[in-house]
């Protein structure tokens, strides 16, 4: 895909391996994974807990603990530049400048001896050539581009003075401020309530598409998938086994993990369902990456598996125009549905 | 007449928490966690308790149990207030209420085994010892799902999922009338959330007890529930039976927070968010109707006085001033 219009790809990584030594062995928490993420759009990818969401996105942005963590191969492209290959100065030049991030909890990625207002301007001065006076300016305007009331006022206070859903905004300013070409939010309304998460959603895609980003989107929640991003990939066991647009991939989910997960979503009750559905239970749990089963990682938990399955790991195949499942019998899959 | 009766019935409760400041460490101000609440749950009932961080849902849990004192109000088990009774007149009530924490990983004794976890309860109330408390723990094992082998593994040997199931099995094993769940499932993943719940209600079914059931994610309260209340800053704004709250939402909070679900259909539109801002402090809450500084429909009296939990429907009660049965609702 990337091929086809290399000009819009902000973000182009490649058969991205990342490995964690420990002293139960080796164990490959993104083994192999390629996805690409175009101006303006939103990738989200999906998992469960250790599926290597977050492992991708800390290899992004090269921030993978070494040791016990390693890139061991791939590449990741960002706007014509290979990151693998740079040395650490030059990659601080690009974090938190042409790549940002934003985390799950707000409160532990704020410094709480610092003003929200030089926070902000910390990131702005270590890329931009501007004065004190102009930065703090310019963090005032991105409070106010975020929508916190008072943004002058703001600017003086400290994290603790600011409620969970003002020090996102906060969190989001900040990544902004230089404004990035590609921005990673990796769990941004896990910590929040619902109604304070529809703002927060709401405000990052606007910016968004605004200012042109890139944006990844790391969530558990398909809620917030559907409602959020463009295109969808989803992890399992360190491995992408499905990838399509979050139109297809909703429609027609052809991995029977990414099936699996859909089914077991309670979904608020709609007026006419008068009877309670069972949830659809995926058995058993998520594989310890580091007793990974043969063949396909889903296979012990799998309905549908058959014994080359337990044997080859499937290659991720475009099943549909647009849609790829690492799934041996996603065609089948795809014809019945 | 005692068929009429509900298991559970709370009346005016209210838990105050006293805010202290200065070196003298004087009263500076009241966190209002429960201001005034009231519900009645049925046997083999599930009562869903919903709404933000801070409108004290879990306080309300923990106050039903006990654990935490409440500053007044009554709490009636069976009919019997067991709000006032002192610590050992409490006693034989405890085992009729039981929780389930959130966090599994905090909420077993490392050093335990799973067994003794399950069983400790048995012993604390005298009821069983020896082999016969080994068989029902074995039996309870099997209830929740695990296999009577696992009895000598620890807490550390098990995933989320399945600490979860020994907290259900410590929760059954005093036959308890009624059980409380505090945001049983939002600690675990996705694919284990549905083995949780669907362990939940298929315990129910057989064993006819009730839920006091709190969580954040609101389809999974709706799918567990029978009824569901919301609240609002310590106060229930709106409660009513799962199918008619859903289809038919009376209060503005619950409307905007139904409206805040992401939908997993991207065919579904977005809606812009109803509500703006943040949930005011429990500290001095807004006067009248907690809720009227983020509501749009807000008219003076939301101002000034407090709505009360008015029918609006059968089964159905909303605490709004604007719920004159016109059927409002955009």
């Amino acid at each position: 895909m990337s091929e086809a219009i290399p000009a819009e790809t902000v973000l182009d990584v490649k058969n991205l391996q990342t490995v964690f030594f420990t002293n139960s062995g080796l164990f490959r928490a993104v083994d192999d994974v390629s996805f690409s993420v175009r101006r303006g759009e939103t990738l989200a990818i999906v998992g469960e807990s250790g599926c290597g969401k977050s492992v991708s996105a800390l290899s992004i942005m090269r921030l993978v603990p070494d040791p016990p963590g390693r890139i061991v191969g791939g590449s990741v492209t960002l706007e014509g530049t290979d990151l693998l290959k740079l040395d650490d100065a030059a990659m601080r030049s690009i974090r938190g400048n042409r790549i940002s991030m934003i985390f799950q909890e707000p409160m532990t990625s704020l410094n709480p001896v610092m003003r929200i207002g030089d926070q902000i301007i910390e990131a702005v001065r270590l890329h931009q050539k501007v004065s004190s006076k102009e930065a703090w300016k310019q963090a005032v305007d991105m409070l106010r581009l975020v929508r916190i009331p008072e943004p002058e006022r703001r600017a003086q206070e400290y994290p603790h003075q600011l409620s969970g859903g003002m020090r996102q905004r906060a969190m989001i300013a900040m990544a902004l401020a230089c404004r990035p070409a590609l921005l990673i939010a990796d769990e941004p309304t896990t910590a929040l309530d619902v109604t304070i998460q529809a703002q927060i959603l709401a405000l990052i895609v606007d910016l968004q598409q605004r200012l042109g980003t890139g944006l990844i989107l790391i969530t558990h929640d398909l809620g917030v998938v559907a409602q959020t991003a463009q295109r969808v990939i989803v992890m399992y066991a360190g491995k992408k086994i499905e990838e399509a647009t979050v139109e297809s991939l909703f429609e027609t989910p052809l991995h029977p993990y990414t099936r699996g997960l859909m089914a077991s979503i309670p979904a608020v009750p709609s007026p006419d369902a008068k009877e309670d559905v069972r949830l659809v239970e995926i058995p058993g749990m998520v594989p310890s990456l580091t007793r990974l089963p043969p063949g396909c990682a889903f296979a012990p938990r799998c309905k549908l598996a058959v014994d080359r399955c337990r044997q080859e790991y499937p290659p991720l195949d475009e099943v549909k125009s647009n849609h790829w499942a690492a799934c041996w019998r996603a065609g089948e899959i795809a014809e019945a549905s | 007449m005692t068929e009429q009766r509900p298991l559970l019935e709370v009346t005016d409760l209210v838990k105050h928490y006293a805010v202290r400041g200065g070196v003298l460490r004087r009263q500076v101000g009241t966190v209002h966690a429960v201001d005034g609440v009231s519900f009645t749950l049925g046997a083999g009932e599930t009562l869903g308790l919903v709404g933000e961080s801070g409108c004290g849902k879990s306080t309300v849990a923990r106050t039903v149990l006990r654990l935490v004192e409440p500053t007044s109000g009554a709490i009636k088990l069976d009919g019997e207030d067991i709000a006032p009774l002192s610590k050992t007149a409490l006693r034989p009530y405890r085992r009729s209420i039981q929780i389930v924490f959130q966090d599994p990983f905090a909420s077993l004794n490392p050093r335990m085994t799973a067994g003794d976890i399950v069983g400790e309860p048995l012993t604390v109330h005298s009821i069983a010892t020896g082999a016969k408390k080994q068989e029902r723990v074995a039996e309870l094992f099997q209830q929740v799902g695990l296999r009577p082998d696992q009895m000598k593994n620890f807490p550390h040997q098990f995933s989320g999922g399945q600490r979860q199931r020994i907290c259900i099995a410590r929760a059954l094993s005093l036959g308890p009338r009624l059980i409380v769940c505090d945001e049983p499932v939002s600690a675990l993943d996705v694919s284990i959330q549905a083995q949780v719940i669907n362990l939940l209600i298929d315990l129910q079914r057989k064993q006819n007890f009730s839920y006091l059931f709190i969580a954040h994610d609101l389809a999974v309260v709706a799918h567990i529930s029978h009824r569901v209340a919301v609240m609002y800053l310590g106060r229930i704004v709106e409660i009513a039976d799962k199918h008619e709250l859903f289809a038919n939402p009376r209060h503005p909070y619950t409307q905007a927070l139904l409206a805040s679900v992401p939908i997993a259909d991207p065919k579904a539109k977005r809606a812009a968010p109803l509500i703006d801002g943040d949930v005011p402090s429990p500290i001095n809450p807004p006067s009248g109707c907690a809720f009227h500084t983020r509501c749009r429909y807000a008219i003076d009296r939301c101002k000034t006085e407090r709505p009360a939990l008015q029918a609006a429907g059968p089964a159905h009660q909303v605490a709004c001033w604007l719920n004159d049965g016109t059927g409002r609702s955009e």
